[in-house]
């Protein structure tokens, strides 16, 4: 699988070495990690966590296991990030009681991170804002969409409860080595066409289990034309492909954005070695992609969103770890500037962090969003998985900018969920119908 | 470890929604996660099933969230193992790490909901004693033998930790 190139001309050890392996950005930062020498895809590794992070339904069985352990610390307070984001603000008095666990554990174990309501945001828009995140990072998450954090070149993935009590106590992981699938995208992007689109586009090209335990590297000229928030929505649906991660290599649009709004982020540029072994190499034009919409009940259900013209919908949902960005929110005041949402629908904007509320609060986009008959909240996972804040009645029909689209996902088992960008989501709600944006602007 | 059970079958890429939906995450109380197992695709599976049933599915077992609620559930319903062509890996992992018994067999279209059992986690045995007819388990790698074996991740983390103080 690999190709290994002799060195020839050095001295010394190099020599005695005799060989050097070609990686993926994905192995460099998993090798770096460890204490070895060499690595390859299958391997078991037990590898060094430079963050752990747990959620409102989460974390509360972590910290159980951790407490049944009889541990008593924490293996670094610092490298923990605790978010109550799923169910709150508080929706009943059970999650009120999920949330108080994350706060009196971030209290005993005197987390530096943890994030309580109006400071807080969906926890994987949230930790790249604050700067928590970057380059060359190896980070784990009892949440399946930790993926995101590729996007920054980082290793992230998500995992399970269990895998987080061991990570506080220990702050290792066992991770087996996956093996990578490039996907390489060239051409110019068409008008309304951004990170969210391509990642729909590959899911539906690929399957729900097409990339299943490995690592997806994004590369290409259209990749790097494309914004950090852009890239963001990409790396976060990976796992929708039964991906492992997403990566996508460190560049200057990378640098500048660990290096502004106060970040100072210092991380590690990791780039894949030319001639590092791929299980398979996927290449796109996306010159061809149109904005696209994946119809109910898997990601991979995607087309262009012409396809699905006639779909009349109830609800419109803008918001999440996937699309809930301030980038996100201006394409949708973009389109929502001046216009009415349509008599029969519900536009539900959630801004994923409280920094990214207060800007569109700054930037008028909130009274676009309320002058057109919309809901603005408070930042929460809410309806995404159907915990809060527009759930769905049976028979009801909702586009959404979120990540999945399951049966029952975000409310009764008889409703339906259509994924697609904020802009179509924008869209669909001044017409009642799923719409391209064009059919508005 | 050995295990005898009547089989509930499952299409391919079962999500953690359809395992315990997400309105239930509000607790981590194993007896009401068990109460809703897998509800959303079959109203009345917990109340249907008996003490050591097994799930056979398709492909993607599991996919979608990070819930262990998911494990909960299908342990607490009464769930001896779960039986699938592949597993989604977070759902893999947390099993893993929790005890679930799993295990993988290529294709699983000659078994037919109904049928009975009997599972040898050790070798991999899996037979259908209402068919009569031997299918062999995908080996599980060394490394996650090991885990396993100890009882799940923070049993092993305990193991490797008294090891490592050696």
């Amino acid at each position: 699988m690999y190709k290994v190139y002799k060195i020839s001309g050095l001295r010394g050890k190099c020599v005695s070495i005799g060989y050097l392996m070609a990686y993926t950005i994905t192995e460099k930062i998993l090798l770096a990690h460890t204490d070895k020498k060499s690595i390859a895809p299958g391997e078991f590794i037990y590898a060094k966590i430079d963050l752990a992070l747990g959620n409102d339904i989460t974390a509360p069985i972590a910290i159980q296991e951790f407490e049944a352990t009889g541990a008593k610390k924490v293996f670094d307070r610092r490298k923990i990030a605790l978010v109550p984001d799923h169910f709150t603000p508080a929706k009943d008095k059970k999650s009120a009681e999920q949330a108080k666990i994350l706060a009196n554990f971030a209290k005993k174990h005197r987390i530096i991170n943890y994030f309580e309501v109006g400071r807080m945001g969906v926890e994987h828009a949230l930790l790249p804002e604050i700067g928590l995140v970057g380059p060359g990072d190896l980070i784990i998450g009892a949440d399946s969409h930790t993926c995101t954090y590729g996007a920054l070149g980082a290793f992230s993935t998500g995992i399970g409860s269990t895998d987080l009590a061991a990570g506080f106590i220990t702050g290792c992981v066992w991770l087996k080595v996956p093996e990578t699938i490039k996907f390489t995208y060239s051409g110019k992007l068409k008008p309304w066409v951004g990170g969210k689109d391509l990642i729909l586009h590959t899911i539906g090209d690929i399957g729900v289990d097409g990339a299943l335990y490995m690592a997806m590297e994004f590369q290409g000229e259209a990749i790097r034309a494309l914004s950090m928030d852009d890239r963001f929505s990409m790396c976060n649906m990976a796992i929708e492909a039964g991906g492992k991660s997403g990566i996508i290599e460190p560049d200057d649009i990378t640098r500048k954005y660990i290096n502004s709004d106060g970040r100072n982020v210092k991380g590690v540029f990791y780039k894949s070695d030319e001639g590092a072994g791929y299980h398979k190499v996927i290449e796109y034009d996306v010159s061809k992609i149109e904005p696209q919409v994946s119809a109910p009940h898997l990601p991979s259900n995607s087309g262009p969103v012409s396809k699905f013209k006639k779909i009349n919908i109830d609800q419109s949902v803008i918001g999440s770890c996937t699309n809930g960005r301030i980038s996100d929110l201006r394409m949708a005041a973009g389109i929502l500037k001046g216009k009415k949402v349509n008599s029969k629908v519900r536009l539900i904007i959630i801004p994923a962090t409280q920094k990214i509320y207060s800007q569109a609060i700054k930037e008028g986009l909130a009274d676009i969003f309320l002058n057109a008959g919309g809901v603005f909240s408070t930042p929460s996972c809410g309806p995404c998985l159907g915990g809060h804040l527009g759930i769905l009645a049976s028979g009801e029909k909702a586009i959404a900018t979120t990540n999945r689209n399951f049966r029952g996902r975000m409310g009764h088992p008889d409703s339906e969920v259509y994924l697609s960008n904020p802009a179509v989501a924008a869209a669909s709600a001044i017409k009642g119908r799923i719409a391209h944006p064009e059919e508005v602007i | 470890m050995r295990f005898k059970g009547k089989v509930w079958k499952f299409k391919d890429d079962v999500n953690t929604d359809e395992i315990i939906p997400a309105r239930y995450l509000n607790t981590i109380d194993p007896k009401e996660l068990g109460s809703h197992c897998m509800e959303d695709i079959d109203k009345d599976f917990s109340k249907k099933i008996s003490k050591g049933d097994i799930i056979i599915a398709g492909k993607n077992f599991g996919c979608g969230s990070s819930r262990e609620h998911a494990q909960i559930s299908i342990k607490s319903a009464g769930i001896s193992c779960v039986i699938a062509e592949s597993f989604a890996r977070i759902f893999l992992r947390n099993a893993i790490n929790m005890g679930l018994p799993i295990l993988e067999i290529k294709d699983v279209s000659g078994i037919k909901e109904g049928d009975y059992l009997e599972v040898d986690l050790n070798s991999g045995s899996v037979m259908n004693l209402t068919e009569h007819k031997e299918y062999k388990a995908k080996l599980l790698p060394k490394f996650i033998q090991e885990i396993i074996k100890s009882g799940g991740l923070l049993k092993w983390i305990k193991r490797r930790k008294v090891k490592n103080a050696d």
